[in-house]
């Protein structure tokens, strides 16, 4: 590699550097911006006058003394109750990440072992069933669900977005378990084991770096997931997402659009932390999937 | 595995995608061919001395509520609802071919009606993203491919935000910036020095923010998959190629990007399926005046105080038709090939 850098013509090198500049700044900038600016008034995030003002805080400082103030996250989570939210959608992301990542294991192992061509046909379906925008599906869960009465509760979220979660989970660990030599169950079961007990006392202790990260697709998916939530939780119930989405609609008019810019800088915490700690694991989860394809 | 074994291993996770995914689906079909019941009317006599009689038609409550508890799919209704000005307009649709003189004008025309206005944004936002976004992944991946070392876990960790950060969020933050009282919008008025310029009042750049939006959005997922995949390049061929005197663009033409094919493949089908269903950045950018999708088209029929269910539906049936179309040149390549290995 360093061999090859230096054969670069400097030009090419300053244009590559530049290029990268850029991305960064494009990518990154606007978190930046709306973390800075979380902690400003709204004068000062949305500065008509002197967009320096969205820098220093002019009018933050008129208004509190100083230039930073934190009414934004204080209105989000304590007047608007933003910490039930925020409960809920923890609550989600446990149970749909477990639930899914045990059936999920259960079913992507059987389709990585078995050698019949009805496991080609199961993916191709799961596929089809990827392609399936959540909202039309949602269409399909309204009337069932106010005719048996569970819609609104946590539990039926749950379930529905393990469901919506499995076409790609299974895609996933099935290509993590191919990785598994098929020897070493089969050794197992030489020595007498179950293929469960296989699966249970052979696989499963060395599955973990697939399973984690299948495991954080499907917090990643549950967690940002916007069109099941806000269509099959009732108002009491609502996760962070569609709650921002909710409050979108009230502080325009109400004037206190800082509460959502403070909810939404909450929402991102996580994800920054996840992207920083297991930035190798999504890196791997993403082309897992893309060497099968 | 023996395919009773196979069968109890594979039983959760089939039975949870035909209750949840399966079946959804067969509910919007059935009841994007029904249709509420409406409310039972009777016709009430009420005669005073004097007065005289007067007829009166009034809701009977009860009749309503038993019959929509009965039957709680609505009567059945046929294609209907596909047919009504809501969806496929077909009388209107008629008409304006009939009448109209260029095609210019009968686009324009057609693209007053809801359902042809959600699949003109629809279909544009899914052909001009993604192809920008293999672009802009490619090339983020051979320039990252390119950096020293220790500076490509930095690089990687700010690539991945805008593609791990929740869609709704990711529009939000880039929509405050670009809205007409943002640090972007200000800029973009002070550089066209035409202090009306804004997001909200012209449909054009609006549909520009959202496919930019879009590009931003699942750019770093490309450049993942490609620098992954630049990772087993062939190296002997590169060298072959080298003292064979090839540029670094024929190095790029012949080799990198062959040797990438069946990733471009898979993130193009990805990103397909992914765009086909837009949605959040529309709610994000508060921008439905403007541009609507099919998935907002259908969320916007279910939420609110009125739950148009069947409507909501019927939209369904179609955007379905619609991935199906997407889907099955892949679909028709997988089976052929798999015709072809057995």
């Amino acid at each position: 590699m360093a061999i090859k850098l230096e054969k670069r013509p400097t030009s090419l090198k300053l244009l590559i550097y530049a290029f990268i500049v850029i991305w960064l700044i494009v990518a990154a900038f606007p978190f930046i911006w709306t973390v800075w600016g979380s902690f400003k008034v709204e004068l000062d995030f949305f500065s008509i006058s002197d967009w320096t003002n969205a820098l220093t805080g002019e009018r933050t400082k008129a208004e509190y003394g100083r230039p930073f103030t934190t009414t934004g996250y204080e209105g989000a989570w304590i007047e608007n109750h933003f910490w039930r939210n925020s409960i809920n959608t923890f609550i989600i992301c446990f149970f749909v990440v477990c639930t899914s990542l045990t059936i999920g294991t259960l079913g992507g192992y059987a389709l990585s072992r078995s050698s019949y061509q009805y496991t080609f046909w199961l993916l191709v379906i799961a596929l089809i069933f990827r392609a399936m925008p959540p909202i039309t599906l949602v269409a399909g869960y309204m009337l069932p669900f106010f005719e048996w009465n569970i819609w609104g509760i946590l539990p039926t979220t749950i379930v529905v977005l393990v469901a919506i979660n499995q076409p790609f989970t299974l895609w996933m660990l099935h290509s993590f378990f191919q990785n598994i030599p098929k020897e070493l169950d089969e050794s197992a079961k030489v020595d007498g084991c179950t293929q469960f007990e296989a699966f249970r006392f052979v696989i499963i202790p060395a599955m973990w770096p697939g399973v984690i990260t299948t495991g954080l697709f499907s917090f990643l998916l549950a967690y940002n997931d916007f069109a099941v939530t806000s269509m099959l939780l009732a108002e009491n119930n609502r996760t962070m997402v569609p709650a921002i989405a909710a409050f979108l609609g009230t502080t325009y008019t109400e004037g206190n659009i800082m509460f959502a810019v403070a909810a939404v800088v909450s929402t991102t915490i996580p994800l920054f932390l996840l992207v920083m700690f297991f930035q190798k694991q999504i890196v791997s989860g993403l082309t897992a999937g893309a060497v099968k394809g | 595995m023996r395919h009773s074994t196979f069968f109890w291993f594979v039983l959760p996770t089939a039975s949870a995608m035909v209750l949840f995914i399966a079946f959804p689906i067969i509910s919007v079909l059935l009841q994007s061919v029904h249709a509420p019941h409406p409310a039972v009317l009777v016709e009430v006599e009420t005669c005073t001395p004097l007065v005289g009689c007067t007829v009166e038609t009034t809701m009977d409550q009860d009749a309503t509520k038993a019959i929509r508890e009965a039957e709680p799919l609505g009567r059945f209704i046929g294609l209907e609802i596909f047919f009504d000005r809501g969806h496929l307009a077909v009388k209107e649709v008629g008409e304006i071919i009939r009448n109209s003189n260029s095609f210019n004008e009968a686009f324009s025309k057609l693209s007053n009606l809801p359902f042809y206005r959600a699949l003109a944004f629809t279909l544009t936002f899914t052909f001009i993203v993604t192809p920008f976004v293999i672009i802009f992944g490619f090339l983020i991946a051979i320039t990252v491919n390119a950096i020293s070392s220790h500076l490509k876990g930095l690089v990687i960790f700010f690539s991945l935000l805008p593609f791990v950060v929740t869609q709704l969020i990711g529009a939000l933050v880039l929509f405050w910036m670009i809205d007409s009282r943002g640090i972007l919008g200000s800029a973009a008025q002070w550089l066209a020095s035409d202090p009306n310029l804004s997001l909200k009042a012209s449909t054009g750049v609006m549909w520009v923010s959202l496919i930019i939006y879009g590009i931003w959005h699942a750019a770093p997922f490309a450049f993942v998959i490609f620098y992954a995949g630049l990772q087993t390049l062939p190296q002997d061929q590169i060298e072959a190629a080298k003292i064979d005197g090839a540029s670094r663009y024929q190095q790029t033409k012949y080799i990198i990007i062959p040797h990438l094919f069946p990733l471009i493949t898979f993130v193009a089908l990805i990103q397909l399926m992914d765009n086909f269903r837009v949605f959040e950045p529309i709610v994000g950018f508060n921008a439905s005046a403007h541009a609507q999708s099919l998935s907002w088209f259908i969320f916007n029929d279910l939420g609110g105080e009125t739950r148009q269910l069947s409507s909501a539906a019927a939209s369904s049936v179609l955007t379905i038709i619609g991935v199906s179309i997407l889907l099955f040149p892949v679909l028709f390549r997988t089976w052929r090939d798999f015709r072809e290995r057995t």
